[in-house]
């Protein structure tokens, strides 16, 4: 990989696309594991179509991310060609899917950090972003009523439910910390209000060990990226510009 | 100097070498990969048709971030424009203005209501487009392609795909 200069403002620009955009990849990625495997059909298809909204702006992403660095790396290269340490998505997406409780309660989480995120960024300066940001808002949207419809009904449902569920809270917790810092830690209240009220509705309670992980936005990601990359990106590798 | 106009869309200046109203006319006809009997200018994804140093240059928006229907549709309208003659052709895709159903052409509404599509619709509410009955039940929030959803007609039983209103 070229190192960019990090104190120029656009090098900074570069590396925010590049975080979001990896942000939506991985979980894109993460998502796509559930087709077929799905508690029912309907379930299937949501996630599938869940997936692909994240992969559609992770690929608008990665494009102007490409543009803004001037060095002509498209959104395969950016993609398919940069190793675990250069990936800067959070650590929440990276986590594996677990059960169902484990993927709808990751993305309650998620879905929420995005809505923040894609209202700050349809107002920014550069018109595509913005346009990115603010059709993604819309989508945040769907996901959010998605996942927290979920989250409500599996923690107020059986007591299996409700364990699994709260089993997930507790483990993820630790990762939503880092979704917060510079220019994002603004989102930290409006983030908190609407995940509590969610998780009160279900019944689920924060765990009361604070103890919070991060290093994903500095590529200093959990055991679990490396492997995810490696399926993702074992083809183009072993045949780059291999194309359908 | 020839203008032409897409409705709500940016004026349309052409050079008097390429025949701009013959390639929107062309680009117009572009149907929609999924929903074939809406064009891509009933749907709103196309938003510029213009001439650029002799190359005709067509800008499309993706209804949905992931929809993939997007390669496809940049194909269709290369392969119409090269069939009627265009030789310089060059397919953009822009997501400013991000794209909206409120895109989505009136007469448009009713042709996806015939081909057994409910129409998005924030105001008016939503009947089987088969039996008309009203208040259907949500089955999915996701259908058979990213924009729609998937409804169950509580009237005849039969399940339809509603466009989601964004």
């Amino acid at each position: 990989m070229t190192k960019t200069q990090l104190s120029t403002p656009k090098s900074l620009e570069f590396t925010m696309l590049l975080g979001h955009a990896d942000d939506n990849m991985v979980l894109a990625q993460r998502l796509g594991d559930w087709i077929s495997r799905a508690p029912e059909l309907e379930e299937d298809v949501a996630l599938g179509n869940i997936a692909l909204d994240h992969l559609g702006v992770a690929r608008a992403l990665y494009t102007l991310a490409g543009a803004v660095e001037g060095l002509g790396r498209d959104e395969d290269e950016l993609a398919m060609f940069r190793s675990e340490r250069e990936y800067l998505n959070l650590l929440l997406v990276e986590q594996p899917n677990g059960d169902f409780a484990h993927t709808m309660v990751r993305q309650l989480l998620f879905d929420c950090y995005q809505l923040h995120l894609w209202e700050h960024l349809s107002g920014s300066a550069d018109l595509e972003l913005a346009g990115i940001a603010g059709r993604a808002l819309k989508e945040a949207g769907y996901h959010f009523r998605h996942s927290s419809g979920w989250v409500v009904r599996l923690g107020d449902g059986t007591e299996e439910s409700s364990r699994r569920a709260q089993a997930a809270v507790d483990a993820l917790w630790q990762f939503t910390d880092e979704m917060f810092q510079d220019d994002t830690a603004a989102f930290r209240l409006g983030w908190e209000r609407a995940v509590m009220a969610v998780l009160a509705e279900g019944g689920l309670t924060v765990p009361a060990d604070q103890y919070q992980r991060s290093g994903g936005r500095a590529g200093l990601h959990t055991e679990h990226l490396g492997f995810l990359l490696a399926e993702m990106q074992w083809m183009q590798r072993s045949y780059p510009g291999l194309s359908w | 100097m020839d203008a032409a106009f897409l409705p709500g869309f940016e004026l349309v200046i052409a050079t008097a070498l390429v025949d701009i109203d013959l390639a929107l006319e062309v680009v117009s006809r572009v149907v929609d990969p999924e929903i074939p009997v809406l064009t891509i200018a009933e749907l709103g994804i196309l938003r510029e048709v213009a001439v650029e140093e002799g190359q005709i240059v067509v800008t499309i928006t993706p209804t949905y971030s992931g929809c993939p229907a997007m390669r496809q549709i940049e194909d269709d309208i290369r392969a119409h424009l090269i069939a009627a003659g265009f030789e310089q052709v060059v397919v953009k895709t822009t997501h400013t203005p991000a794209w909206t159903t409120d895109w989505i052409a009136p007469e448009a509404k009713s042709k996806l209501e015939a081909f057994g599509i409910a129409p998005p619709s924030a105001v008016i509410e939503v009947l089987c487009p088969q039996c008309h009955a009203p208040k259907p039940r949500l089955a999915s929030r996701f259908g058979s392609t990213a924009c729609k959803a998937l409804m169950v007609c509580t009237g005849c039983g039969e399940p339809f795909d509603l466009f989601k209103e964004f």
